[in-house]
C-alpha cells in the first residue's frame, strides 16, 4: 500500500520537464494553482485539462503510475463530488426521492471541484515526480531571496523543506518495517473491527516517534561536526539556470491565464 | 514442521517505474527441526525471501508451504495469524519495534496477540527474559530505560514468548559487542537443541554458519546459488570467494596451506580442533 504513494516522490528520467529549471516549475505551479480559480465553465476546465495532459506527455511518467499514485485520493474526491451534491440546491431539479434530491447546480459545482481536485494534484506531483528534492529547495531558496532583505530565514527555511522531503521516503521505509515487525508479533492492521485496528496503530506510533527522535537528533551532530552554520557565505556547488524553453513555458502559462480571462462566463 | 518454498518469484512494486524482481525460481526446504542459514550479499534477497517464511510477503509466482498451509500467489489469504504464532521472525535490529511502557507489557503484547491470556503471558515473560540471560528485575523497567544490548534482548525475548515453532532470525546479532554475539548465537542454538526449534538465521557470518547450521543455503542475485552441508558448501572455496562470498578463517588457512605448500586435505575443517588434527594427519602422510 504504501509504496503506491506517489507524493514526494522523484522519477528519475531525462524529460524535458526533468531538464527544466527548477525555479520555473515551481512557479508554474504556484501559478497554476491561483490560475485555476479562474476556470468556471466546461470549456476553461477542458482548457486546463489540456494544458495538465500537455505537461503529463511530456514529463514521460508513466500514466499507468501516475493512476495507481491517484488511487488514495480518489476518495478524497468522492467526497467531495457527493458533499456538493447533497448541499447545493441550485438550477433546475434533476432527481427527487424523498429526502434525497439532486440539482443541476450542485452536480455541475461537484464535477468542477473534483476536476479541480485531480488537476491540482496531478501538476503538484508532477512537480517533485520530475524535480530532486534538493532541487526544489535550491529553487525555492533562490525564488524567496528576496525576503531576505526583510531578515526572513530563507536558507533555514529551504533547510527545513529539504530535510522533510528528503525524510518522506525513510520514514515510509521506517513505517513498513515496524508494521512488518509488529505483524510478525500478531498485530493484524488490514482487517479486523474498527476499535481493535485504531489499537494497533500504538504499537506502530511509537517505535516511529522514538526513531524519527533519535534520527533528528544524529542528523544535527552530524551537521554540526561538519561545521555547518546557516547560510551565510555559503557557496552553492548546483547552480541554476534559466534556458529559453523555461521562457517558454512561463510564456505558455501566460497565454493560459489570457485565455481562462477570456473564457469566464 | 516443514517449509519449502516451491519456484518462488517476488517482484517489488509491480507495475510501478520501480518495479524489480527481487527472487526468482526458489526451490528450497527446510525440514522439521533443523537449523537452517541463509548466506549472501546485501541485495541477493535474504529478507525478501525470509519474509515469505510467515507470509508478510506472498510470492508474486509459485507457492509456499508453511506446515499444512500453502500459500500461493495470486490468492487471497485469510487468517494468517496462526502462522504467524509458528513461525516467528526477529527482525534486523529488533529493538526497533518496542513500544509497550514497561518490558513485561512489550513482551506479553505478542503472546496476547494470539489469544494466550494475560496471566499466562505473564509466566511466558519471565520464562522468555530467563531464556535470553535477564533478570527478572528488568520486568518492571521501560523498554526504553535498557542498554542497546539488553533492548536486543528484550525485542528477542518478545518473540521467543509466542512459542514459536520456526525461529527466523535476521542477522540477530547485527551492532552488538563480541561478547554479546556469542552469547546470543549460543543462546539460540542451545534453544534449538533443547526444545527442537527449526531455526533459520540470516546472516553475513560464515563462522557462525559453519559452527551452527546443519545446511547452507546461499543466495546469490536473487535465487539459490548453492545449498548443502557446511562440509559440502565449503569443499569449494574458491567459488565462494570468486562470489566475493567469505569462508571460515579455518578454511582460508586450509586453502592457504593448499597452496603454498601443497598440503592436502581430505574435507574442509569448520573448527580449529578439527584443522590440527587434519594438519597432523598430513604431515604424517607425509605427502607435502
Amino acid at each position: 500500500m504504501l509504496d503506491k504513494m506517489i507524493i514526494g516522490r522523484y522519477v528519475p528520467a531525462n524529460s524535458l520537464l526533468h531538464r527544466m529549471d527548477p525555479r520555473a516549475k515551481l512557479l508554474l505551479v504556484f501559478l497554476f494553482v491561483c490560475v485555476v480559480f479562474l476556470a468556471n465553465n466546461f470549456v476553461s476546465y477542458g482548457l486546463l485539462a489540456v494544458f495538465t495532459i500537455l505537461l503529463i506527455s511530456v514529463s514521460k511518467i508513466p500514466l499507468r503510475y501516475l493512476y495507481n499514485g491517484l488511487k488514495p485520493i480518489f476518495f478524497l474526491i468522492v467526497f467531495t463530488f457527493l458533499l456538493h451534491i447533497l448541499f447545493t440546491k441550485e438550477g433546475e431539479l434533476l432527481f427527487e426521492y424523498g429526502w434525497f434530491a439532486i440539482y443541476k447546480g450542485g452536480l455541475i459545482q461537484g464535477l468542477f471541484i473534483s476536476i479541480r481536485f485531480t488537476l491540482l494534484i496531478l501538476v503538484t506531483s508532477l512537480l517533485t515526480l520530475t524535480t530532486t528534492p534538493i532541487s526544489i529547495t535550491d529553487g525555492m531558496e533562490e525564488l524567496l531571496g528576496p525576503l531576505k532583505k526583510w531578515k526572513m530565514p530563507v536558507h533555514e527555511l529551504a533547510l527545513m523543506m529539504s530535510i522533510a522531503l528528503r525524510f518522506i521516503p525513510t520514514l515510509m521505509e521506517e513505517t513498513e518495517k515496524i508494521m512488518k515487525a509488529q505483524t510478525a508479533r500478531g498485530v493484524d492492521f488490514s482487517s479486523g473491527p474498527i476499535k481493535e485496528r485504531v489499537k494497533s496503530i500504538v504499537p506502530l506510533l511509537v517505535p516511529l516517534f522514538v526513531s524519527s527522535f533519535k534520527r533528528a537528533e544524529e542528523l544535527a551532530t552530524a551537521m554540526e561536526s561538519r561545521g555547518y552554520r546557516g547560510g551565510e557565505g555559503r557557496t552553492k556547488y548546483r547552480q541554476l539556470n534559466w534556458k529559453t524553453s523555461d521562457s517558454l513555458l512561463m510564456v505558455s502559462l501566460g497565454l493560459l491565464t489570457v485565455m481562462l480571462v477570456l473564457l469566464r462566463s | 514442521m516443514r517449509i519449502t518454498l516451491d519456484d518462488v518469484e517476488y517482484r517489488y512494486q509491480v507495475n510501478t517505474p520501480f518495479e524489480h524482481l527481487a527472487l526468482h525460481d526458489v526451490n528450497i526446504s527446510m525440514e522439521q527441526g533443523t537449523y537452517t542459514a541463509i548466506i549472501g550479499h546485501t541485495g541477493s534477497g535474504k529478507s525478501t525471501l525470509l519474509q515469505h517464511l510467515n507470509a508478510l510477503l506472498k510470492p508474486t509466482k509459485g507457492r509456499v508451504f508453511i506446515g499444512d498451509r500453502t500459500i500461493e500467489a495470486g490468492r487471497k489469504e485469510k487468517a494468517l495469524r496462526p502462522i504467524r504464532q509458528k513461525v516467528g521472525i526477529v527482525f534486523q535490529f529488533p529493538e526497533h519495534q518496542l513500544f509497550d511502557e514497561t518490558v513485561e507489557k512489550d513482551i506479553c503484547f505478542g503472546p496476547m496477540n494470539f489469544g494466550v491470556s494475560e496471566n499466562d503471558a505473564k509466566q511466558l515473560a519471565r520464562k522468555a527474559i530467563a531464556q535470553v540471560g535477564l533478570s527478572e528485575e528488568i520486568l518492571v523497567k521501560s523498554p526504553f530505560d535498557l542498554s542497546g544490548g539488553q533492548m536486543r534482548r528484550v525485542a528477542i525475548a518478545g518473540v521467543l514468548a509466542m512459542e514459536p515453532e520456526v525461529l527466523v532470525l535476521d542477522e540477530p546479532t547485527a551492532g552488538l559487542d563480541p561478547r554479546g554475539r556469542k552469547e546470543i548465537m549460543d543462546m539460540f542454538y542451545e534453544l534449538h537443541k533443547r526444545e527442537g526449534i527449526s531455526t533459520i538465521l540470516v546472516t553475513h557470518s560464515m563462522e557462525d554458519a559453519a559452527k551452527y547450521a546443519d545446511d547452507i543455503i546461499i543466495m546469490h542475485q536473487g535465487t539459490v546459488f548453492k545449498k548443502g552441508t557446511p562440509q559440502e558448501i565449503f569443499s569449494d572455496p574458491e567459488q565462494l570467494l570468486e562470489l566475493g562470498l567469505d569462508v571460515p578463517d579455518t578454511v582460508r588457512f586450509q586453502l592457504k596451506l593448499q597452496k603454498e605448500l601443497g598440503v592436502r586435505f581430505d574435507h574442509p575443517c569448520l573448527n580449529i580442533g578439527d584443522l590440527a588434527i587434519e594438519i597432523d594427519k598430513a604431515m604424517k602422510r607425509g605427502n607435502r
